[in-house]
């Protein structure tokens, strides 16, 4: 049941971002002053901003900067954690595992807006930077989840037989732990791509991620907290655009993950 | 115990060295010039030399940044480019209002994560356990600025219990103090709440399944009374380790919170600092938020080894 | 003491428990065995109302003309740890771990009587004594994690005698025990029966272990009581055929054709092997665990040789230090004249597979079992074009359906994963199998059967078996020669049958002597019969 709500809200927000390439009700990069903070009603679905803009076309596009932001995040992290995670595994207790989870450790002790702020305050805001600094954060978490799965499958007979049959610890961590891990991943990945759209609405909403006139929820809200007092509708829209977009990965994620589970399964069937 | 707390201890002396290192090189190596970069495109070459020199920019890679740290060590963060008062000044002015608004928000999310996750495990599968599931499911999902807004909209603009923003400073009274934040501290509690109380009754639901409950049920003890005497603290290695975790979210996020509420926090300072290119400060903050982290991460190894005593005898997680 | 009538239990859909009626009489030793899932561990569960929130239960369980399934959650928690005591398979788990032994004692006191916490820390002294654990050598404030299984078990024991109930359930207490273990806790037990007028309900798989403790014994089988009587006329008479299927199977031995050679293809001499222990200071060399200490011996083609010790022993080591997956410090392995090690022929390695105990964990679950079972292919290099016809083979020597091959694991039960695991072995035509401890796991009906086929295996190819195990009667059926392992030594080597008769080292003395049997003049005289499972 919570796979499917989970689903349908993130293929949702997956096909207003998709739709936003080619068509949105406005342009949002056209203001126009004339029509400015109207309300909700048949020309604008959800009203319009202080410069005019459309709110629903701005939700939409700024879920694709959203969601790019998130996916590219996510996929940084897992491309290096990974890895890195199954390395540590397959090498359990030498050097190179205590070289990669102390590096670990070191990267857990800057919380993604700590590097974010770094990185910004080198080379300057960006959404290419705020993916940067989410994406770091990421790379210990997947390093974390590859190397615990790994190393409870590395005591197993099955990755033993392997051995007697001659293969090496990379093939054993491709042919045998990744896709026993896979579903590890895929359910940690829903999580992570969740706290990055929360993450990219904080950077952005500080003045650390999308710059304007890029749409983002984040910096949205930034805009629309000056008018809390006669709009507030401007800064309760983006908000509830964030929890359904991040509710509905983590339905999905934590309905994956009943799903993969062997034991939850074995006990169903 | 000795040998435990003295293997956490060169921990975490390395990471801090660790943590120095990645900042300095970042702040001071890699924009090339920070002298110029801090100026601008503008600025005049006798401006950067004077700045140069100021910054003590002329000297090796090594001794700038040993220099650095021992600075730091004896309190003195350099000077800042831009107020040009001493960092620690500022840093001193910021933090007593972002750390106890960390604090805070921490004690808060715990005292109400630890009740409400405890119920859910006892309910399991009933009622209670729904709500608190569903709820800390939306919890998880809303993003603490946007509820700060909301609670600036209900509480300061509809109700008028709090002000909107600013700080009164602690001279107006701890009182005073504490009621400005107080919204603050709220925004940033709820949704870690929501994460803590999941961790809180998975971690006793996986604890309430293992053969010592069992053992103790044997014995004759309730179901209620098994759980306080037996489970609990053995479900609390997990949630100890989020809540180190926790830590460094809230310290973030107080620095993002400060915004909504225009509180004269370390997260104003740094966000001024970054668009003023002041590198100087920018640096002293980052060090001192992860020297935090560190340091709580620290505590949290302690408390693994009051909590279980296999580790006191030197073994590691 | 307690007698259940017409005890029957679902959980959910399944049905566990059916009618099963048993009386437990005050001051003796009731035995309950059976194969695993048989319902034996949820009958005692039943007893103590611990059961799975999603049970049903129906029949009655009468303690002083009262029914417990009738009492409250409050009367119940008055009875349990008071009145029955139970004690469970799992030492190693069965303790909280961040509390001392001392205060778990206490608890079952200070819950129950109005004792002081000195009064209660003085009987859980006594008790702690009593069972083995005297407070000059282990004080009430270790913890579980600095006692051995043993003595956590015995830890386990105090707690559930300490207000001397008058019934004791133990499940399968001894089936996580070494065996030399097993016969100390069991003496224990039989002595608390003895002294304390209690009655012990001992759950168990083990006939064996029934014989010698129970004075009653009931057989179990799917959630039924087939067989049950007093222990000495139950064995001599047999009535049930499942309590004679058992029997059998637990004693079986397979047929055997002699194939041993006088030609060595495995010697092993002078092997050390040392393990790095964690750190406990902070400079210097860190401590070495010597697993394997100057350990020689030859297998010869054709020949099964056991290997038998406690766990802990070195044993497992030695096997995978023979499979070349572990170097050695000292010594040297040489397998078909090569010496092992990194640059040993990899076509020799094919010479030389493995069957590993755990039926569960020794196939990746997301292979089917053709890609399984062909992976030692992996040795030659390339696959064989005519790959599935050699797996379909050696599928079919294991007595599995040609079918198997585009299945997962999931599929098979324990013995046919084994049995599997065993075509794995053979696809390569291997003159060495090592068997590690491998028809531990498996109840003794299914053990039998695997045991038979590696029999036939070994008669059919000549095959050499180093056969590891902890379990003497079993080493005692399928081997020619036997070495004896203990702390990282063999301690003796020998002819099985001469081993076994006239053990010359104490400690494989003090093995044979521990090793519970049924006695010999119990048994039924019917050689040649195949058991009818």
């Amino acid at each position: 049941m919570q796979i499917v709500i989970g689903a349908a809200l993130t293929a949702l927000f997956l096909g207003a971002a998709l739709l936003s390439f080619v068509w949105t009700p406005y342009d949002v990069a056209v203001l126009d002053i004339a029509h400015k903070l109207a309300p909700p009603g048949a020309d604008y679905w959800l009203g319009s901003d202080h410069f005019g803009r459309d709110t629903l076309s701005m939700l939409m596009v700024g879920a694709r900067t959203s969601i790019a932001v998130a996916v590219l995040a996510v996929g940084i992290g897992m491309a290096l954690g990974v890895p890195l995670g199954l390395a540590a595994a397959a090498r359990r207790g030498s050097w190179l595992d205590e070289v990669i989870m102390r590096g670990n450790d070191l990267i857990f002790a800057f919380p993604s807006l700590v590097i974010a702020i770094l990185i910004t305050a080198v080379f300057g805001p960006s959404a290419t930077n705020a993916i940067l600094a989410i994406g770091i954060f990421n790379v210990p978490v997947f390093a974390r989840v590859a190397r615990g799965g790994a190393l409870s499958l590395w005591t197993l007979d099955f990755v033993l037989a392997a051995r007697v049959a001659g293969k090496g610890a990379a093939r054993i961590s491709a042919e045998h732990i990744l896709p026993n891990i896979a579903n590890l991943l895929i359910v940690q990945g829903t999580i992570q791509f969740s706290l990055g759209i929360l993450a990219e609405a904080g950077l952005s909403y500080v003045g650390l991620g999308a710059q304007p006139p890029t749409p983002s929820w984040g910096r949205m809200l930034a805009d629309a907290q000056t008018m809390i007092y006669t709009a507030p509708r401007l800064a309760i829209l983006p908000g509830v655009a964030i929890i359904l977009m991040v509710l509905g990965l983590n339905l999905m994620g934590d309905g994956l993950r009943d799903l993969l589970d062997p034991r939850v399964r074995r006990a169903r069937g | 115990m000795a040998r435990y707390l003295l293997t956490r201890l060169l921990s975490l002396g390395l990471s801090l060295v660790a943590a120095s290192l990645v900042i300095f090189a970042v702040i001071e190596v890699i924009p090339g010039d920070p002298a110029s970069y801090m100026l601008g495109l503008n600025a005049t070459p006798e401006a950067v030399a004077a700045l140069r020199d100021e910054l003590g920019l002329d000297g090796s890679l090594l001794s700038r940044y040993l220099g650095w740290v021992a600075g730091m060590v004896q309190g003195d963060f350099g000077q800042s480019y831009t107020y040009r008062v001493p960092v620690a000044e500022l840093i001193g002015d910021r933090v007593v209002v972002s750390l106890p608004l960390a604090l805070l928000a921490l004690a808060l999310s715990t005292a109400i994560a630890f009740p409400v996750g405890i119920v859910a495990a006892a309910r399991r599968g009933r009622a209670a356990d729904y709500a608190v599931m569903g709820a800390t499911q939306l919890g998880i999902a809303v993003p603490n600025f946007w509820f700060a807004m909301l609670l600036v909209l209900v509480f300061a603009v509809r109700l008028h219990w709090f002000s909107a923003g600013g700080f009164p400073g602690w001279e107006a009274g701890v009182l005073a103090g504490l009621k400005a934040l107080t919204l603050p501290a709220v925004a940033l509690a709820l949704p870690q709440a929501s994460i803590l109380a999941r961790v809180m009754r998975s971690s006793l639901i996986e604890t309430l399944g293992q053969d010592y409950i069992r053992t103790a049920r044997a014995k004759g003890l309730s179901r209620r009374l098994a759980t306080r005497r037996h489970a609990l603290r053995n479900a609390m290695i997990p949630v100890l380790t989020i809540i180190g975790l926790q830590f460094s979210f809230l310290l973030a996020g107080a620095i993002i919170i400060e915004n909504v509420f225009f509180l004269p926090g370390l997260g104003r300072l740094i966000f001024q600092a970054i668009t003023q290119r002041d590198l100087v400060v920018v640096e002293s903050v980052v060090m001192l938020l992860v020297f935090a982290v560190i340091v709580v991460n620290f505590a949290v190894d302690l408390a693994y080894a009051a909590v279980d005593p296999r580790l006191r005898r030197g073994g590691r997680r | 003491m307690i007698r259940l009538e017409d005890l029957s239990l679902t959980i959910g859909k399944a049905e566990i428990l059916r009618r099963v009626s048993l009386d437990i009489a005050p001051g003796r030793v009731t035995g309950l065995v059976g194969e695993s899932g048989s319902g034996k561990s949820m009958t005692a569960l039943s007893i103590m109302r611990l059961l799975p929130r999603e049970s049903r239960v129906s029949g009655r369980i009468i303690l002083d003309d009262s029914n417990i399934l009738e009492k409250s959650e409050r009367q119940m928690c008055a009875l349990r740890g008071n009145r029955i005591g139970m004690i469970f398979q799992e030492p190693m788990t069965a303790l909280n771990p961040v509390k001392t032994i001392g205060d778990q004692v206490m608890e079952t006191l200070l819950i129950h009587t109005g004792h002081s916490p000195a009064e209660a820390r003085e009987i859980a002294r006594e008790k702690l004594a009593r069972v083995g654990l005297p407070e000059d050598r282990f004080p009430l404030t270790r913890y579980p994690h600095e006692l051995s299984g043993g003595q956590r078990q015995r830890v386990c024991i105090a707690m559930a005698i300490a207000l001397s109930p008058e019934l004791l359930i133990a499940d399968e207490p001894t089936t996580a025990l070494d065996v030399t273990t097993q016969a100390q806790i069991l003496d224990l037990l039989r002595e608390l029966v003895r002294e304390e007028g209690m009655s012990l309900l001992l759950i168990t798989h083990d006939l064996a272990v029934v014989a010698g403790m129970a004075d009653h014994v009931a057989v179990m089988q799917k959630g039924e009581i087939v067989e049950q009587g007093a222990t000495e006329p139950l064995f001599r008479a047999m009535r049930h055929p499942y309590t004679k299927a058992l029997f059998e199977a637990s004693s079986h031995a397979p047929a055997r054709r002699p194939t041993a050679t006088g030609e060595a293809i495995l010697t092993v001499s002078k092997a050390v092997r040392d393990y790095a222990l964690p750190r406990t200071r902070l400079i210097g060399p860190a401590p070495v665990f010597r697993a394997v200490r100057s350990v020689s011996f030859t297998l010869n083609k054709g020949e099964s040789l056991g290997l038998v010790g406690e766990s802990g022993c070195g044993k497992s080591t030695l096997a995978r230090a023979i499979l070349g997956l572990e170097p050695l410090q000292a010594g040297e392995i040489r397998a078909f004249g090569q010496p092992m090690g990194p640059g040993f022929p990899t076509r020799l390695k094919a010479g030389i597979q493995v069957v590993f105990q755990d039926p569960y964990g020794s196939f990746n679950p997301r292979w089917k079992v053709a890609r399984l079972v062909a992976e030692p292919f992996h040795l030659m290099g390339t696959r064989p074009d005519d790959w599935r016809a050699r797996v379909a083979r050696a599928l079919e020597d294991v007595g599995i359906g040609g079918d198997a091959m585009e299945r997962y694991i999931h599929e098979f039960s324990g013995g046919q994963r084994q049995r599997i695991a065993i075509a794995r072995a053979l696809i390569l035509k291997p003159e060495i199998i090592v068997l590690d401890e491998a028809v531990s796991a498996l109840d003794v009906s299914v053990r039998a059967q695997v045991l038979d086929l590696l029999a036939d295996l070994q008669a059919e190819y000549g095959l050499a078996y180093l056969f590891i195990s902890h379990d003497l009667s079993v080493v005692r059926a399928i081997t020619d020669r036997v070495l004896v392992m203990k702390a990282g030594e063999i301690v003796e080597e020998g002819a099985t049958e001469a081993v076994f008769s006239a053990p010359a080292h104490p400690y494989t003395q003090a093995l044979i002597e521990a090793a519970p049997a049924i006695p010999a003049e119990w048994k039924v005289h019917e050689h040649g019969q195949a058991p009818v499972v």
